[in-house]
């Protein structure tokens, strides 16, 4: 490949979102250049594993359509033309879904998940399937059986999880966006580790139609992104009612966000116990920063408490665990998927989920099955649903005093590959300021804030009440422009 | 035989509803079809899919709760019930476990003994499983059932033997159908119930149940009580206990067997459905519902002994469907006499009735043209005989009009007394020494000269007339 021809790519790959949908839309750029850049692109950083599956045939079909209806001078969607990915726990018809799992290894889908369906409504073009940890399960990307991905800002350490493909590719320049699932922090955990800017939103504000259920009740499908008003953008194509999910919201929308000049009397929560012992100092520098940021911009700080913090890791890992050992019954052997040879029926299901299931994934379903037991269940799952009322009451109660809370997405900054493997209880700590989020069915966003001393990105996470996506990209428009994306910081 | 134990029963049925669709999905509710053409993603439990509640479903569970006068509570949630199994494609089954749509309410049935009482516990919806074949060795799976709204009525342990329960089944059966909520087809396994048993002696606490499933008669509901009254009893009386255990019923063999003791017992790990959203009821459109429901077939039953002196045989032979004794109340309420409505109706209506319909009586005769049938034979224009014969049959599913087809068809009887009194001459002159014995004294042979006048004139001779006639003419000599 030529210089020429390689600095045309990076020249379209340093673009925004929205600045490269602009110009595909003018014909200043083809959709088939776009989609060959970030193909290119995903050629020459192979190595960072960001995908379980490409589909070069199907995105370079759908940026043909575009550019063909382009030039007939037909209209087009928000999205025409521009490459996207999706994590694979989010069903395309015809293109394989595997979860990172080896039980769907070979599983597709016939049909599509509604926010699928929303980016092709948008002429969004979807190039592949984004590597995760096995069913969302992780907050590294290790659990996956199609091996970790790497971190791009360092290629020795983890790009976080569950949605770290939805996250490296992104800051890797391989795609202008991505979509990713949180249940516990796992789009802004990564986003916070690879320096990117990822949206977990409001529950029920995203249709979880499709997206392959880890814990139904906490679930919400987000955009990756490099910049905020990407993010938005993205966000309001996924956004909004589908009568397929009986827990979305009927009457929900989001039509952009307000650009503020400057963040004078509103006032900034900070969490006091999302600044304790398990803070490191990378990070806590890197925070108080953003929060002088908020001030010099005419925020005013306020102290709050989130009491319940020190119940919400147990919490969440009681409700979710319990959700994923029904949800994920299912895969039995019997109807898609793995099946291993066996002597009878509970032979059959023995086998095949032993060989199907990684381990988290195991002990998740595990755990899930032990709470939920007679006996056990009025100790642990019964009292975790009591603290989940007690955590959106101390949410509530904060949100009275403040707009917004801002704070760290995640304690540290990526770890090296391979560290935490063993200790599943140490990395289960790495969602200990996401997870509360969850639990309380907020939004919140992690944008980039930063490196710590070591070169690693920051993530600055930004919590507002329900539905209130808009104030969040507000108040991150605000930081971003101030400080350039973080790098100014 | 020890006589001095007292069997006491408690039932749960299970009731396929007849909504149009699933109770998740959109997939038809249909019974029948060839396997696996009757789902999809949704109901099979795809990986991503998620549940859309009918609330025809929750409407028809309601209006059983509201025709046994249950309590409606404003508040009612979904549970997953978690189980393995292959005809269970999600692996667990959506249903509801502390908060059913229907809570209380009662059931009053006649048996031989008199009227009895079961009370309800509670009435809760849930969706059906898969089927089982088992054939050449191989087992497949039939997903068309799966998803199909199951209602699950759950009794107090309220029956004491397999006649009252057949008698509470069947009156519970009445009910359903009534309200039209299911068909309750018994051999499409639209209806199946459990039953649980124990004994004990009068005064004593009850002893050790057992359950037996799935029993999809009545017949073997009945003999499935039979034998487990009969195997505990026989337990109890050589001194051992029974064990707490869930039997299945062989129906062909006509014996249980155990299927799994308390211990095993399955652990169902229960918990709150979070792909759904609780189900909160609209008090108005509840109420809406109480109004629009159907006078049942007890209280009919009850108003047709008091009101009309009709026997309980009778009154229950009507109101056995609910359309046959619609057309009852109908054709009286135009002023028709009850008790000959009645005889007309469970004569001839029933039996065509039964032709056309099987197990469900097939009504295709309106109010009006009952009325207009028992006005033609009230007024003399037409026989009995002639209504079994050529009206019926010829206007049954139309909406013929009975006298204009009388008259259309020449089947009116003829109620001219010139014309009657030259018949009878005639069969008088035709038989002179029945006519000498009649005046003898043997009036029994009055009937003999009707026979013979009717069967002159075809039939279409009024026979009042035609006895006032013959008795003046056999006078005359």
């Amino acid at each position: 490949m030529s210089n020429i021809h390689s600095e045309k790519t990076e020249e379209i790959l340093s673009l925004t979102l929205i600045e490269a949908g602009r110009r595909i839309r003018s014909g200043a750029l083809s959709a088939v250049e776009a989609v060959g850049a970030a193909f290119a692109r995903i050629g020459a950083t192979a190595g960072l594993n960001t995908f379980i599956t490409l589909d070069e045939a199907g995105a370079y079909r759908a940026a043909a359509a575009v550019d063909a209806r382009l030039a007939r001078g037909e209209t087009v969607g928000a999205l025409a033309g521009i490459p996207v990915a999706v994590k694979d726990n989010l069903s395309t018809k015809g293109l394989r879904t595997t979860c990172a799992s080896r039980f769907l290894e070979n599983y597709v889908p016939p049909f599509d998940a509604a926010v699928v369906e929303r980016l092709r409504d948008a002429d969004a073009v979807i190039v592949g399937k984004l590597n995760m940890d096995e069913f969302a399960m992780g907050s590294s990307n290790e659990t996956s059986y199609f091996g970790p991905v790497l971190n791009p800002a360092d290629e020795t350490r983890v790009a976080g999880g569950s949605s770290g493909g939805s996250a490296a590719a992104v800051a890797a320049r391989q795609v202008f966006g991505s979509l990713g699932t949180d249940t516990g922090g796992s789009i802004r955990q990564p986003a916070a580790y690879c320096g990117a800017v990822g949206l977990k939103p409001t529950y029920s504000a995203v249709s979880r139609f499709g997206a392959v259920a880890f814990a139904s009740s906490l679930d919400q499908v987000g955009p990756l992104t490099r910049t905020v008003a990407d993010n938005a953008a993205l966000f309001s194509v996924i956004a909004g009612h589908d009568r397929r999910d009986a827990t979305s919201a009927p009457d929900y929308q989001f039509l952009g966000y307000p650009r503020w000049e400057s963040l004078k009397g509103r006032r900034v929560g900070v969490v006091k116990e999302f600044f304790g012992a398990g803070l490191s100092a990378g990070v806590r520098e890197r925070i108080e920063r953003a929060l002088a940021v908020f001030e010099s911009l005419g925020a005013s700080p306020v102290e709050v408490s989130i009491k319940t913090f020190d119940a919400a890791l147990a919490t969440y890992y009681i409700l979710s665990c319990a959700e994923a050992a029904s949800n994920l019954a299912r895969f039995d052997g019997i109807k898609y998927g793995c099946r291993a040879d066996a002597d009878g029926l509970s032979d059959l299901y023995y086998r095949t989920r032993t060989e199907g299931f990684g381990a988290e994934v195991k002990r998740r379903i595990m755990m899930g099955n032990y709470v939920l037991s007679s006996g056990y269940y009025d100790a642990y799952y019964l009292k975790a649903s009591k603290l989940r009322t007690l955590i959106k009451a101390d949410f509530d109660r904060a949100f009275s005093v403040c707009e917004i809370l801002a704070g760290p997405t995640a304690p540290t900054t990526a770890f090296p590959v391979g560290r935490r493997v063993s200790d599943p209880a140490e990395n289960y700590l790495t969602d200990v300021y996401t997870v509360p989020v969850n639990i309380a069915g907020l939004p919140a966003l992690s944008v980039p804030c930063g490196r710590d001393g070591g070169g690693l990105p920051v993530g600055l996470q930004l919590i507002a009440p329900a539905r209130a996506e808009d104030r969040l990209f507000s108040f991150a428009q605000c930081f971003e422009d101030e400080t350039g994306g973080g790098e100014r910081l | 035989m020890n006589g001095a134990y007292i069997p006491t029963i408690g039932l749960e049925i299970h009731c396929e509803l007849k909504t149009a669709s699933k109770i998740f999905c959109g997939c038809p509710n249909v019974f029948g079809a060839p396997p696996n053409t009757q789902c999809c993603p949704v109901c099979l439990g795809f990986p991503g899919t998620l549940p859309v509640l009918n609330r025809r479903a929750v409407e028809y569970t309601v209006r059983m709760g509201l025709a046994i006068g249950a309590e409606i509570p404003a508040f009612s949630k979904w549970d997953r019930k978690n189980y393995f199994y292959p005809d269970l494609p999600k692996a667990w089954q959506t249903s509801q476990y502390d908060l059913p749509l229907v809570k209380g309410g009662r059931v009053a049935f006649m048996t031989p003994d008199g009227e009895k009482t079961v009370r309800i516990e509670r009435i809760h919806l849930e969706e059906d499983a898969g089927k089982l074949i088992h054939e050449n060795g191989f087992t497949r799976v039939d997903y068309n059932r799966g998803g199909v709204p199951l209602m699950e009525i759950v009794t107090l342990p309220d029956l004491h033997g397999a006649a009252e329960a057949v008698a509470f089944l069947t009156e519970l059966k009445s009910i359903i159908k009534y309200i039209g909520v299911s068909d309750v087809k018994m051999q499409e396994g639209s209806l199946r119930c459990d039953v649980n048993l124990s004994l004990s002696r009068p005064g004593e606490p009850l002893g050790t149940r057992t359950e037996t499933k799935n029993l999809n008669s009545f017949s073997a509901a009945a003999r499935a009580i039979e034998f487990e009254i009969g195997r505990q009893t026989e337990i109890l009386a050589g001194g051992g206990s029974v064990l707490q255990e869930t039997r299945r019923w062989d129906d062909a063999k006509g014996r249980g067997y155990a299927l799994r003791s308390k211990e095993d017992a399955q652990d169902y790990r229960y918990f709150p459905e979070p792909d759904l959203p609780p189900v909160v009821l609209d008090r108005a459109e509840v109420e809406a519902w109480r109004r629009a429901l159907p006078v049942l077939r007890y209280e009919r039953a009850g108003r047709y002994t008091r009101e009309f002196g009709l026997s309980g045989y009778d009154a229950g032979l009507l109101t056995g469907d609910r359309a046959v004794s619609d057309l009852f109340d109908g054709t009286v309420a135009l002023g028709a006499n009850p008790k000959k409505t009645a005889n007309l109706i469970m004569g001839d209506v029933l039996r065509l009735g039964r032709e056309e319909g099987g197990e469900d009586v097939a009504v295709g005769l309106s109010p009006a043209q009952l009325y207009g049938l028992l006005s033609l034979i009230e007024g003399g224009v037409i026989g009995l005989a002639a209504v079994q014969k050529d009206v019926l049959p010829r206007i049954w599913n139309t909406d013929i009009d009975p006298e204009t087809f009388v008259k259309e068809a020449g089947l009116a009887q003829s109620g001219d007394a010139d014309e009657i009194a030259a018949a009878v001459r005639e069969i008088i002159a035709q038989n002179p020494r029945q006519a000498d014995d009649y005046r003898a004294g043997n009036e029994k042979l009055l009937a003999f000269f009707v026979g013979r006048v009717m069967k002159a004139t075809k039939g279409k001779c009024n026979p009042k007339t035609v006895n006032e006639v013959l008795t003046t003419e056999l006078k005359k000599r």
